[in-house]
């Protein structure tokens, strides 16, 4: 919803924007309006990369520069722990550029004093740790040598002008602001990542769903013991008619005598990840972050479901995987099931983190594509950007209307596949019967998602 | 591509955040909500069960009601039919016992009536014959006024006994 309107009311102002645009540009033609054209040219890949990642702060709606400052905790290079605010890291500068005003977000070295000694910090922006904390320290001669040669080899002389310093591996170039402006070219500085546990955007969206998914389940559990046996109406029947629907109707049929055993994992996974999807897609604070659209969280869902899997595997699942029932020359003298065997108990898990990771991220990314479409066909006069908003607006709708459907199906699906593969680390004997209708089942849904990702 | 290179601080809070998530859930969240719904539908079934029970005894108690009414009923024409009989029994009885009164009554009667004539009869006879006597005696007073007749009938009567 809140996407919607900020479209529209960026499409009108792209419009009345790009009227006053094209009048300029035939007025003026200097260098000056061309070196302004370029900063203003769409960098879509970081803007998608940006709104897709995360950050240290958390952006405010219609704002590009203000941002809510979250803690940075880092481990310095030398054991020691740091805590501040990551407003510390960031300044918001005016650069007037051809007389119009911009407002510019650029790093800031963070000093820290501790026991007369100075560490200090920044969020690097040309390393390889591309927007993330780094702690700098001055280089060495020989660092300097090191660095002096790759610039040299990176930049082509031509009268001291830099196009972009160059990355190099290990040190990280810092640009000093001077009245507004990032002065080209930084200094180099030896950069040491440090273990950063920042409370950082996607951190922070993470303790919002936990927040969110503690007051579902203890507003629920609240009202029975406020209510006794009546059955909840509303938002409050809904998520139980979703309980139910988690656990009577996928659980309880896959797993059988061992629900009770699992059934609490799964229904947090489901609830969990079901809020991280939902909340991803509202545009503004609360949520916004790309929390499942980010295999770091996906990842350790996956791992999760390894762990239960194959530390409460029992005998049968382990004697199928080192000694399964296939002719002689399968498994001996080559073991050629048992690599497989092997091999697919790391897959299982994977293509678990990877769906739930490349649907959610697809997700967002086309919106933010089609968002942009606006801004890339700005370029093309008014007429263009306003069709292209109507357009892009309409698809917009729709495609956040097609993730909350998926919102619903990953999180289903993740519960269901990790259900399948603790049920079948669990099975006692061999029922024939009921593996084929696992593998139906499995079939069933791989296809249900490769259309999906088709469609997509 | 940051998104494809997991980052360890997000990994570490995630795992925390699970974790405590999963373990807070398991002890205070599911099993109540779970509890919960499984009583529920234990109660519903049992609501339903209880009612088609209740239903089953209705239809019963309906049944043996009917069985009842039924054995009533036919009790009653038993008896109807019975006061029936037993009326025109009595009725019978009744205008049996009424004509043997009414015989004797009759019969009692006639014998009185029978009394009563022959004791007029007799009366009847008495007076008649006094009558006779008196008319015969005016008869002969008339007749016998004459000594010639007197001569007559004494000589008349003389031969009779003669020849007897």
């Amino acid at each position: 919803m809140y996407r919607q309107i900020q479209v529209i009311l960026l499409t009108i102002a792209v419009m009345l924007g790009s009227w006053g645009c094209s009048d300029n540009s035939k007025s003026e033609e200097g260098p000056a309006e061309k070196t302004e054209q370029q900063e203003e040219k769409l960098d879509v890949k970081d803007i998608i990369f940006e709104h897709l990642g995360d950050g240290y702060g958390w952006e405010v709606p219609f704002s590009h520069t203000q941002r809510i400052p979250l803690p940075v905790i880092v481990r310095a290079e030398d054991g020691k722990w740091f805590a501040f605010s990551s407003a510390d890291l960031t300044k918001m500068v005016n650069d007037t550029v051809g007389g119009k005003i911009h407002h510019n977000v650029v790093p800031v070295v963070k000093v820290c004093e501790r026991d007369g000694k100075t560490y200090r910090f920044v969020i690097a922006k040309v390393s390889s740790h591309k927007d993330k904390v780094v702690e700098i320290f001055d280089l060495s001669p020989e660092d300097r040598k090191k660095v002096d040669a790759e610039v040299a080899k990176a930049t082509p002389a031509k009268e001291g002008m830099y196009e972009a310093e160059p990355v190099i591996d290990g040190y990280v170039c810092v640009e000093s602001v001077v009245d507004g402006h990032l002065q080209k070219p930084g200094t180099y500085y030896r950069e040491y990542r440090p273990l950063d546990l920042s409370i950082t955007k996607n951190v922070l969206a993470l303790f919002i769903s936990v927040a969110v998914v503690l007051a579902m389940v203890f507003g629920l559990t609240g009202y029975y013991r406020r209510r006794g046996m009546r059955a909840p109406r509303k938002g409050m029947g809904f998520f139980e008619m979703l309980v139910g629907f988690v656990y009577y109707d996928t659980i309880k049929p896959t797993l059988g005598d061992n629900t009770r055993k699992f059934a609490p994992y799964l229904l947090t996974a489901f609830f969990f990840i079901l809020t991280m999807n939902l909340l991803g897609l509202i545009v503004i604070f609360p949520g916004g972050a790309n929390l499942t659209g980010n295999i770091a969280v996906t990842l350790v869902l996956a791992v999760c479901t390894f762990l239960l899997t194959n530390i409460l595997g029992n005998k049968h699942y382990w004697k199928e995987i080192f000694w399964p029932d296939v002719p002689i020359w399968l498994k001996f003298p080559l073991p050629i099931m048992q690599c497989i065997e092997i091999f697919g108990i790391f897959t299982k898990p994977a293509a678990l983190a990877v769906r739930l990771f490349a649907n959610m991220m697809g997700g967002h990314m086309i919106v933010i594509t089609l968002t942009l479409l606006i801004f890339i066909f700005a370029a093309f006069g008014a007429a263009v950007a306003g069709g292209t908003a109507v357009i892009s607006v309409l698809f917009t709708v729709f495609m956040l209307a097609l993730d909350v459907l998926v919102s619903f199906i990953q999180a289903y699906v993740f519960t269901l596949l990790s259900a399948l593969f603790i049920a079948m680390a669990q099975q006692h004997e061999e029922h024939e019967e009921h593996k084929d209708k696992e593998a139906e089942e499995e079939h069933r849904l791989l296809a249900k998602e490769a259309a999906q990702i088709d469609k997509i | 591509m940051e998104l494809f290179t997991p980052d360890f601080g997000l990994i570490f809070w995630m795992f925390v955040a699970f974790i405590l998530l999963f373990l807070v859930l398991a002890k205070w969240g599911w099993p109540v909500i779970i509890k919960m719904m499984d009583k529920r539908a234990s109660t519903i079934d049992e609501g339903v069960e209880n009612a088609r029970e209740a239903r089953e005894q209705l239809e019963n108690a309906r049944a043996e009601a009917d069985k009842y009414m039924r054995e009533a009923q036919a009790r009653q024409q038993e008896m109807l039919r019975e006061a029936a009989k037993m009326k025109t029994e009595i009725i019978e009885q009744a205008r049996k016992e009424a004509s043997v009164a009414a015989q004797r009554e009759m019969d009692v009667a006639k014998v009185a009536i029978d009394q009563a004539r022959k004791e007029a009869e007799s009366q009847l006879r008495n007076e008649v014959g006094k009558f006779s006597i008196e008319i015969a005696e005016k008869m002969m007073r008339t007749q016998m006024k004459s000594d010639k007749a007197q001569t007559q009938l004494v000589n008349k009567l003389l031969d009779e006994i003669e020849k007897n």
